[in-house]
């Protein structure tokens, strides 16, 4: 049996009264992928700067390679072998793939003065530990993320690392590059240094990992090896909550005049898509990066341009080249990167709300506030979006809160075609659930012609009733949800390269 | 990366042609004196380029420049005068010290409030030069009371000929001053750590910070290293014109600014380097040069170095953006 190397004992830590880490305590064997699992917001970041020395926790114990460790530095705890990898990784993207791996050496040597040679050679041997093989004088920022994972990895294994943390490390990876990455922790895990691998995938936490804590609210509520172990069990320590979800079956009659139609659209990427959407359906969109997907999703929101075909409306032939056409035809964009895309996150929430209609509420020149206001309150009562008050900045909501005031700045809109791409990305369980649920409902009672595009083929086969993969800009196959299975269309997906 | 996709091949390879062209319209650019005497106008906006280079490798920008320099220099020739201040080395050292010292306010609000450098260098800017203006003094110090030492320096030569018609040219000994900065700039950022660690900051803050770089002490540098090179260059220019004016290089920041954009220096910080901004300094020189052999009015040149500012970093951002995707 292996020893422990890393034990927190009866960890507190608060924040401005807020207690963040509530007794928590856990351990992590020398050489065993251990996996923390968790919501959003329940205090998976602040567990990792504890043991990363950057938070010092208010109450409890930390021991490191059998010695408690107080006050934990965080130069101290690279000293002992504990490294991070930060989701966004931590490269200079500017810098070249050599100079990214020897510069975090260099600097704690010391050292004042750079030998091009000897960065070059510290490079080498770094990648050769992975035995990986990537261009040395390349600029970072030029190289996929895949690889720019690799390279943070090689470069928190130079300190002889004993643990090696890895924040979310399969959020921006597509499949087969996961599976690569899975393969590159084995073989860490195999010279002996344990891994603690931070996730809210169950899928992923399943395959790789050995031991799992789960923490909800600060609080340990589970812990032991992954084989006892189910998805629904899971499920239900993170969230609190059994969760139950239901295929949604819907047929729309061929006659109707369907919400959206495409015929021959095409762009730069997409190759004469035909498709229609009619109202009440929720269809999805699933295919690998660069498959056309997002592309699709982004022409009918005028923002990228078409090379030919046509789009209709209820039947009508309507020009989506500009943003401000689409929002006039009723076309809504969810996007998958909110923070940047779809948000602005200083901004209160009811501005955000109401920030795709303000047309709407004008006396005049003159703006009618308190209607406004009215209207952005009563979305967030339809959406249940969990705050005190409207005014609060929207980034002092959680990820699936945030994702409701998209959408309810949407429905302010009357939008006729809901666009969601990655509706759930970065939305921990629980909220997944409602925002699913508020998807269909949109559909079954608002009238509205979904289009949910994501990489999350669960989430699809749940809540679809026709499913769609793309590749290379075509459509390659439909499924209808009764059809539809998820290790099918995963196995589907992996053939198509 | 390929020779011929630097951005100094580039520069290079611009530069030559335009040399070819404005040589084949006017032959007279390729005698040796009009070259000696663009050389010697790639003095003084060389040396703040570098400064200006450093500064926005880091991510910053820098517009107080112009008026550290001129305070620098004033008040040296002013303290050279008053109290005899002796020799050559003595004063630069004195311009160089009021420019480091300077850069010091520039460096203190920009790490200290994390504010945007283009205000608190608008602002510092500003201030300073109405603070020389409106307590040190207002008047020019020309040739008569300039001090010889100053003026004699400038004579030096490191290469003199004879034209034709029997008059003499030469190339100013102050060019090595300019060499010097640009080889050490050029040593402190590519075999520093601290050079190094300039690129880092100005790739990714917050990388940075978590490598562990220590970005106050950082920033102090930078700023202040910014502030020097303008007290030097400031000095330098006096004592090539015979002449210490408290208005001078009023708007001079545009031309450098302009003339490190050109030398593929990205405005978004994290990429740049010295032999670019070498290129980029000696084409902007030739053009506004060419433009007053071909008498162009100086309001027209305005128009053209802001064109130059806009085209060049466009052309920048546009090579970054497509690296990014």
């Amino acid at each position: 049996m292996a020893k422990d190397f890393l034990t927190l004992k009866n960890i507190h830590k608060y924040f401005s009264g807020v207690h963040a880490l509530d007794d928590l305590s856990i351990s992590i064997k020398e050489g065993e992928i251990h996996c923390l699992a968790g919501e959003n917001g329940s205090g998976k970041s602040t567990l990792i700067k504890v043991i990363s020395g950057i938070y010092s926790p208010d109450g409890g114990e930390i021991w490191i390679d059998g010695k408690q460790r107080h006050p934990l530095t965080p130069m101290e705890a690279i000293d002992l072998g504990v490294q991070v990898i930060y989701q966004d990784f931590s490269l200079f993207g500017n810098l070249t793939v050599a100079e990214n791996l020897a510069i975090n050496t260099n600097l704690r040597q010391r050292k004042k003065l750079v030998n091009w040679k000897q960065v070059r050679q510290t490079a080498k041997e770094a990648m050769d530990r992975l035995q990986i093989d990537i261009d040395l004088d390349a600029e970072v920022a030029t190289l996929p993320v895949a690889q720019k994972q690799l390279i943070a990895i090689a470069r928190a294994l130079m300190f002889n690392a004993k643990l090696i943390i890895m924040d979310e490390p399969t959020t921006a990876l597509t499949g087969k590059e996961v599976q690569v990455l899975f393969d590159i922790v084995r073989q860490i895990q195999a010279k002996g240094i344990a891994v603690l691998f931070v996730s809210h995938k169950m899928r992923e936490m399943q395959e790789i990992s050995h031991r799992i804590t789960v923490i909800r609210n600060g609080a340990k509520v589970a812990e032991g090896p992954i084989s006892d172990f189910d998805e629904k069990k899971l499920t239900f320590h993170m969230t609190g909550q059994e969760i139950e979800t239901e295929h949604y079956h819907f047929k729309a009659d061929p006659a109707d005049t369907p919400r959206l139609e495409l015929k021959n659209w095409s762009t730069g990427l997409l190759k004469d898509v035909n498709l229609s959407v009619h109202k009440k359906e929720v269809v999805g969109i699933t295919g690998l990066l660069g498959s056309g997907r997002t592309d699709l999703a982004l022409s009918l929101f005028g923002m990228s341009e078409s090379t030919g075909g046509t789009v209709s409306i209820d039947g009508e032939v309507v020009d989506l080249s500009t943003i401000q056409n689409a929002i006039d035809n009723g076309v809504a964009y969810v996007p998958e990167d909110r923070l940047t895309e779809g948000l602005f996150l200083t901004q209160s929430i009811n501005r955000n709300i109401q920030a795709a209609t303000y047309d709407r509420f004008k006396k005049g020149m003159i703006l009618d506030t308190a209607g406004a206001k009215a209207a952005a309150e009563e979305m967030i009562d339809v959406l249940s979006v969990a705050t005190p008050n409207g005014e609060n900045p929207v980034n002092t909501l959680s990820g699936g809160n945030q994702q409701r005031v998209v959408i309810a700045k949407w429905l302010l809109t009357n939008a006729k075609i809901l666009i969601m791409n990655g509706p759930t990305v970065g939305v921990d369980v629980g909220s997944k659930s409602e925002i699913h649920a508020k998807a269909r409902s949109l559909a079954q009672e608002e009238d509205m012609a979904v289009v949910m595009i994501s990489d999350d083929i669960l989430e699809l086969v749940q809540n679809c009733n026709r499913i769609i993969v793309m590749h290379r800009g075509e459509v390659v196959k439909e499924i209808p949800s009764e059809a539809a299975d998820e290790n099918e269309i995963n196995a589907l997906l992996k053939e198509l390269v | 990366m390929k020779l011929y996709q630097r951005s100094e091949f580039i520069i290079g390879a611009v530069l030559l042609t335009a040399m070819v062209v404005i040589g084949t319209i006017n032959p007279a650019f390729w005698n040796l004196e009009n070259i000696f005497n663009l050389l010697r106008s790639n003095i003084v906006i060389g040396i703040m380029a570098m400064g200006v280079l450093v500064v926005m490798i880091s991510g910053g920008i820098d517009v107080s420049f112009p008026a550290f320099a001129v305070t620098g220099m004033y008040v040296t020739v002013k303290l050279m005068n008053a109290v005899g201040l002796q020799g050559v080395f003595l004063p630069i050292l004195c311009s160089i010290t009021i420019g480091a010292l300077l850069g010091l306010i520039n460096a203190f609000f920009v790490s200290k409030f994390k504010m945007i450098p283009l205000i608190v260098t608008l602002g510092t800017g500003g201030m300073v030069r109405g603070f020389l203006l409106g307590v040190i003094g207002t008047s020019m110090i020309n040739i008569n009371k300039m001090p010889k030492e100053l003026i004699e320096f400038s004579k030096l030569q490191i290469f003199a000929g004879v034209n034709p018609d029997g008059t003499k040219f030469g190339l100013t000994a102050l060019i090595l001053v300019y060499v010097l900065v640009a080889v050490g700039v050029h040593w402190l950022l590519k075999y520093t750590m601290l050079g190094r660690s300039i690129y880092a900051l100005g790739g990714d803050e917050s990388s940075a910070e978590r490598a562990g770089f220590n970005l106050t002490k950082i920033k102090y540098f930078i700023y202040c290293f910014a502030g020097a090179l303008a007290g030097l260059a400031g000095i330098l220019h006096s004592s090539m014109i015979w002449l210490a004016n408290p208005r001078d290089m009023m708007g001079l920041e545009m031309d450098v600014i302009a003339a490190v954009v050109l030398g593929g220096a990205s405005i978004f910080g994290g990429k740049g380097s010295v032999l670019g901004t070498v290129l980029g300094v000696f084409m902007l020189i030739m053009v506004k040069n060419s433009l007053i052999i071909m008498h162009v009015e100086t309001t027209w040149q305005r128009v053209v170095v802001g064109l130059i500012v806009i085209l060049a970093t466009a052309l920048t951002a546009y090579r970054d953006r497509k690296q990014n995707i």
